[in-house]
């Protein structure tokens, strides 16, 4: 190495050092803990039971047809947890796809305009939009007022699986809007009018040509949302009655009883989980990335 | 005749009331190469875009071999397009992006593979079907763009700007490839271009465009050799414009001095332009000149010289090979049959002094510059 790459090296090691400092303390030295804890026991020792417990641990139901049967609790929980996620982030995907794509070809002023509008509800903390939407969504709010007085029928929504998510998407929409915007403000108009040249309709342009370019948007907006959507558990608790105890309320609520060492190993196999699941997903939509596929 | 392919009837367009396109009438033959030359900005693209489909025309028709095809959207036009710089699919291989008009055919397997691999050998790119095209070079881009916008079998091809992106060398190169594709598909290409180098040694018909009005159509050596007023002159290679009256058919005056000329048809005593190409001026010793004046500037361009010439105040440029010194006192001859006569336009007055000619510039600002250090 020469004195010049040398003394290069020394001013970025300097400059990036603060960062690399935050990254240990505040990212890698927490999850180590997790991982601690959730190995752990009460006195520290090494143990697997809390991992263990998590697949094993059974609670009494009643079934359908109204007889006591013993389930697999944080299997249901889970199962619940993701079943959730996937339909918020896909109500998410659904509405923000199409509406991304309408401001991207909009005039740079209107662009400006919604996505501001779109970013507002963010500036309001995320407890107060969700009690916003308690009110909204009871039997006796906003939603059944206006509906009685236009002479319709009342709905009840609030404790519902609909509540949870109508409160799951809208707090994580911008975050599928965003990523999914900012790849279609770059993709390049010409390309759209070329698959127009080569005899596709707009429905081909949108199969053809849109769709696989803004995978990477899809594949990050789908990751924004469902981490967080996964993991929630003030929205079920407020909108959902808590009728729908999803893993974040277990985390919660073991963390809350005193149980570290339990909530740290449901904390654990959730990121494992999550984590397996991104993998899977961005090998699968690898070769939509720009550069083509590898030859 | 040949049969024409595309005909424009009085087409205007406006952009937010910026008239782009006046009045555009032009008839494109089967199998011409026609090439849409103007500054930019003259709507030379705008026109290319009506073609495709991708702009519509406040007024007047677009025919497609007799039918009106004003609506009709790019993708059922039989017409392809090969983009300012390129617009190739960055998702797929150089082997999909020549296919995708194919696969939207839904056409046969086995025919995608033939046509493709005859539109890449066409094009000197077997070899590179599974490369992504993000990773070829620029004149690569260029024949994948062109075997792209091919390999439907369109009977119109539309260029715009393709070679502009392209170094020199690559550029003359292809100017070649693109006119030998053109004879060997028997396509009819439209091509755009703001280089007249480019548009004299490609077409087979030149249409001069300027402010969004056509200025004149014709074959090269027409452009070239009988301009149709001064923008046209000006435009298409070097040119000397300058005042002149009509005397009688085949005489002109011009710098105080009575010419022999070729064109008639003229008013008698009729104000005209004259142009008189660089190459056609001859230097001769100052009393044997019909024109006489001082050398200012002399630039050695390799073939030749670059003079210009002091005339009673009007700036003559002289492309020659014998040299001439600056402040030389010397004669011009001009034959007959190189002063060509125009009627006045409204571009009279605008082009053809060389007063403030880019290498006068030059020294200046050399001069300047090495002052001030």
């Amino acid at each position: 190495m020469n004195d010049r790459s040398r003394r290069r090296s020394l001013v970025t090691g300097v400059t990036s050092a603060p960062y690399q400092l935050w990254a240990v303390l505040f990212i890698l030295v927490p999850l180590a803990f997790v991982a601690y804890y959730a190995f752990t026991d009460n006195a520290f020792h090494f143990t697997t039971a809390n991992i263990a417990r998590f697949f094993t641990a059974t609670s009494p139901v009643t079934d359908a047809g109204g007889s006591p049967v013993q389930v697999r609790t944080y299997m249901v929980i889970a199962w619940r947890s993701v079943k959730l996620a996937v339909i918020a982030t896909a109500v998410c995907l659904l509405l923000g796809y199409p509406l991304a794509y309408i401001i991207s070809r909009a005039p740079a002023k209107v662009q400006k305009t919604m996505m501001t509008l779109i970013m507002i509800p963010m500036w309001m903390n995320f407890l107060i939009r969700t009690y916003a939407w308690m009110t909204i969504l009871q039997d006796t709010g906003i939603l059944n007022n206006l509906l009685a007085a236009l002479h319709l029928r009342r709905v009840h929504i609030i404790g519902t699986q609909t509540a949870v998510i109508i409160g799951m998407v809208y707090d994580y929409l911008p975050y599928m809007i965003l990523p999914l915007y900012s790849i279609m403000a770059k993709m390049d108009h010409r390309l759209i009018e070329a698959a127009r040249d080569l005899g596709c309709a707009p429905a081909g342009v949108l199969r053809r040509v849109i769709l696989p370019l803004s995978m990477p948007g899809v594949v990050n907006g789908v990751t924004m949302v469902l981490i967080p959507s996964i993991s929630t558990f003030y929205i079920s608790q407020k909108l959902g009655d808590g009728m729908f105890f999803l893993l974040g309320d277990a985390i919660e609520g073991q963390y809350v009883a005193g149980n570290l060492h339990f909530a740290a190993a449901i904390a654990f196999i959730l990121m494992v989980a999550l984590l397996a699941a991104m993998a899977l997903m961005r090998r699968l939509t690898g070769k939509y990335t720009y550069g083509g596929a590898a030859a | 005749m040949a049969k024409k392919i595309i005909e424009l009837k009085n087409i205007t367009k406006s952009f937010d009331g910026q008239v782009v396109l006046d009045d555009i009438c032009l008839d494109i033959y089967d199998n011409e190469f026609l090439t849409l030359l103007g500054p930019s900005g003259c709507g030379k693209t705008t026109l290319l875009r009506l073609i495709g489909g991708f702009e519509t025309p406040d007024a007047g028709d677009i025919l497609f071999l007799g039918q009106r095809i004003n609506d009709l959207p790019p993708h059922k036009r039989n017409v392809n397009t090969v983009f300012q710089r390129y617009a190739l699919f960055p998702h797929l291989s150089v082997f999909e992006n020549v296919a995708f008009a194919l696969r939207e055919r839904k056409a046969p397997r086995e025919e995608i593979e033939a046509r493709v691999e005859e539109m890449l050998s066409m094009v000197a790119l077997t070899g590179f079907e599974n490369r992504s095209v993000t990773r070829l070079s620029g004149g690569q881009q260029q024949r994948v763009a062109i075997a792209r916008a091919l390999v439907g079998r369109p009977r119109v091809l539309l260029l715009d700007e393709p070679l502009a992106a392209l170094d020199l060398k690559l550029r003359k190169d292809m100017q070649q490839e693109l006119k030998k594709i053109q004879k060997a598909t028997g396509v009819t290409f439209v091509f755009v271009t703001h280089d007249q180098e480019e548009a004299l040694s490609m077409s087979d018909t030149i249409v001069v465009i300027s402010e969004g009005r056509i200025q004149q159509i014709g074959a090269s050596t027409d452009v070239y050799n009988e301009p149709k007023n001064a923008f046209v002159a000006d435009f298409i290679g070097e040119s000397n414009i300058v005042d002149g009256v009509m005397l009688a058919d085949r005489s002109v005056s011009f710098s105080g001095h009575t010419f022999d000329c070729v064109d008639g048809g003229f008013e008698r005593n009729e104000p005209v332009d004259v142009v008189v190409r660089p190459e056609d001026v001859d230097i001769v010793p100052e009393d044997k000149g019909m024109l006489r004046g001082v050398v200012t500037s002399v630039t050695f361009m390799g073939v030749h010289y670059e003079v210009i010439v002091d005339i009673g105040g009007f700036k003559w440029m002289i492309q020659t090979t014998d040299f001439v010194d600056v402040d030389e006192r010397i004669g011009l001859y001009i034959e007959p049959d190189a002063i060509h006569i125009m009627k006045k336009s409204e571009y009279s007055g605008l082009y053809g002094d060389y007063a403030s000619f880019s290498n006068e510039f030059d020294e200046l600002s050399d001069a300047e510059s090495e002052a001030e250090e």
